[in-house]
């Protein structure tokens, strides 16, 4: 199994697939001749010629919607927004086109294209591009939404996300695409919908997802050295949500804490932890805690930036609050 | 065709098929087809007067020489969007008048299985890939299918139909910027057919557009576009069929703005209209296109008048059949309420 950096996975990934399938194309700003704002495309232009790898004008709605246009003729259009902020351009397709499509023709229609791109903060990016829409896109029926953690992640749900017959909107992070990490080779696929226990513990149940994970896992880390043993569940796709895995874990440990790195009113983690409540509210020993981002627009400031974003110390908190341990 | 026999009708006249000009050719079907749509449209509005069809519905009444035109020209394997307008597209590409009215009415018998409603009718198996409820929505959408269907290496074309009030969209100047940048490699065979009927819901093009040549707005795109009737079926349909065989063989995108009327509101609840006179909408009314065809047939010596009633008759029969039929049909299973969201696994 090599070892792959966050952004060779999916590069590998794209390789593979259009290696497999000549019906996979790529579209988005910057893609081709300049390789890619993070390189995940890199060489892919010389590799394949223009009528695969298509350089767009810096015109998120058009693309997108041309996207949809060319899955509802039988293409498999990966799309690539710089930013999941520039998508906001492009909502109205996304929505009102690429979920609803297969729905409203009455099973005539699908869109199975992939957007994909980095979500959430970066460094001193600021209020526009620094947002993370997991909660934005994860309301639609019609959508899948998978935020990939690992280079592993990155591969096998972008390869289930380019197999598979919907629009997924799949949420990199730009502060992983240098990551390291083991990448089984060939076909290998995660299915949707399951998320992972990363972490087996006992006392309190960590869930998290994309660059959060390793905030959660180096916070287990730190807990266990204090004696609370903490299991860490990664979600690795919001949309579906897999409650079951959630569900046990807390039947055992009694204790929650949900982390997400967006803002905390009608976030991520407002939806899963009321799935929590209404699966397993009998076996909770006390209320389930959220760490979230703070409920602003990002600042500038490194200071105040680092000052919006959930740390260890926020978890580590959140995990003793929950276990009444000061 | 018709029987010749049918000249030995009483009160028939000498009909001369033989000479009739090319033009003329198959247009009895093409007039026959748009009076079912007009009968069609009144009854729909009749039946929502009734309650029986709820939501939004928009009539295509006045318009109908731009739909059957172009569909009279295209290919069988040749694809077309267009908006929320849409009953007559799917009766001209050959959709069934009984689906489409059930649709309507919400049964599990429509189009779409009644999830769509009138602003959603799609029947892929024709190349009908949508009825789409945001204006210019589905602009982006015509344009990544014509795209398509040259990377697939194929000569297909696709129409994209548009309303004026599509224009003012932010879809409309991406889409078909993108339409022109492909298009210089031929690789976007897409005909945009803007159906200018003057307003867009009840702002008109003057009051909306700062250049009210919406054709001379492509060529900011690099887009070659013409302006003309779209009143006349038999002119409209010659243009189409230039244009469709042009497009098909550059594989470069063309934009038509046809000059037509909505003799109707923009919706069933704009009752009165208040944006335009009823001295406006009587002129308009005074060019027909279903008569302006009828009246060219007739002149041609291709249509009598036992011929005409035939089919009124027949319009009303097959309107008043789908409407029985849509009554009599089952609604949805409240199981379908969650199918077709995901696809299977």
């Amino acid at each position: 199994m090599p070892e792959l950096t966050y952004r060779d996975a999916l590069r590998t990934t794209l390789v593979e697939e259009m290696d497999r399938d000549p019906a996979v194309l790529l579209m988005g700003e910057d893609i081709g001749l300049y390789q890619g704002t993070f390189r995940v495309t890199a060489d892919l232009l010389d590799r394949y010629g223009p009528r695969r790898v298509i350089d767009t004008p810096i015109s998120e709605l058009g693309f997108i919607g041309a996207a949809i246009g060319m899955a509802m003729l039988g293409l498999r259009p990966i799309v690539e927004v710089m930013t999941w902020n520039f998508s906001l351009l492009a909502l109205d397709q996304i929505v009102n086109n690429a979920a609803k499509l297969r729905y409203f023709s009455g099973g005539q229609a699908e869109a199975p294209l992939v957007i994909r791109g980095p979500n959430g903060a970066g460094v001193q990016l600021s209020a526009q591009h620094s947002q993370s829409l997991e909660a934005t896109y994860g309301h639609f029926p019609g959508l899948v939404v998978a935020a990939p953690a690992t280079p592993a992640e990155a591969k096998g749900l972008l390869r289930t996300a380019i197999r598979g017959k919907d629009p997924v909107i799949l949420l990199e992070n730009a502060a992983l695409y240098g990551m390291k990490g083991d990448v089984p080779d060939g076909d290998f696929a995660i299915p949707f919908g399951k998320a992972e226990v990363v972490r087996q513990g006992e006392d309190a149940t960590i869930v998290a997802y994309s660059r959060m994970l390793h905030v959660a896992l180096a916070s287990s880390e730190r807990l266990a050295n204090e004696g609370i043993d903490a299991e860490v569940i990664n979600l690795r796709t919001l949309r579906p949500f897999d409650i079951e895995t959630v569900a046990a874990s807390v039947r055992r440990t009694h204790h929650a804490v949900v982390v997400q790195e967006q803002w905390k009113p009608f976030g991520t983690a407002a939806e899963i932890v009321a799935s929590i409540y209404e699966q397993v509210f009998d076996d909770l020993d006390a209320p389930v805690e959220r760490v979230t981002g703070a409920d602003v627009p990002m600042p500038y400031a490194r200071n105040l930036e680092l000052l919006a974003v959930p740390h260890e110390e926020d978890i580590i908190r959140a995990v003793k609050k929950t276990l009444h341990r000061a | 065709m018709r029987e010749p026999s049918r000249t030995r009708e009483r009160g028939a006249v000498q009909l001369n098929r033989e000479r009739a000009p090319a033009a003329l050719r198959d247009a009895v079907r093409w007039y026959r087809a748009m009076l079912v749509a007009r009968r069609f449209e009144e009854e729909a509005e009749r039946a929502f007067r009734r309650g029986k069809i709820g939501g939004y519905l928009h009539v295509y009444s006045g318009q109908e020489a731009v739909a059957a035109g172009w569909l009279a020209e295209l290919r069988a394997d040749d694809i077309f969007f267009t908006a929320y307008r849409d009953h007559a597209y799917a009766l001209f590409r050959g959709s069934s008048p009984d689906a489409v009215m059930a649709e309507l009415f919400g049964k599990a018998t429509g189009l779409a299985k009644g999830k769509g409603g009138s602003m959603h009718l799609f029947d892929v198996a024709r190349g009908f890939y949508g009825g789409y409820g945001i204006v210019g929505g589905h602009l982006p959408l015509a344009t990544g299918a014509a795209y398509a269907l040259r990377y697939r290496a194929t000569d297909r074309v696709c129409l994209c139909f548009l309303g004026d009030g599509a224009m003012n969209t932010g879809a409309f100047h991406e889409a078909v910027n993108m339409a022109g940048v492909w298009g210089r490699e031929g690789f976007c065979p897409l005909v945009y057919i803007v159906e200018n009927n003057q307003y867009g819901m009840g702002t008109s093009v003057e009051r909306s557009s700062a250049l009210t040549n919406l054709a001379a707005r492509f060529g900011a795109y690099a887009i070659d576009h013409e302006r003309a009737d779209g009143m006349d079926f038999v002119a409209v349909r010659a243009l189409a069929a230039r244009i469709i065989s042009q497009v098909r063989l550059s594989g470069r995108p063309y934009a038509v703005e046809l000059l037509t009327s909505r003799f109707a509101g923009h919706g069933a609840a704009d009752l009165f209209q208040p944006y335009r006179s009823k001295e406006e909408i009587a002129k308009a009314k005074g060019r027909d296109p279903v008569l302006v065809l009828e009246h060219q047939l007739r002149e041609a010596g291709l249509l009598s008048e036992a011929e005409v009633k035939r089919a009124h008759d027949d319009a009303v029969r097959i309107v008043q059949d789908a409407v029985q039929f849509a009554e009599a049909s089952p609604e949805p299973e409240p199981g379908a309420l969650f199918t077709d969201i995901y696809g299977a696994p």
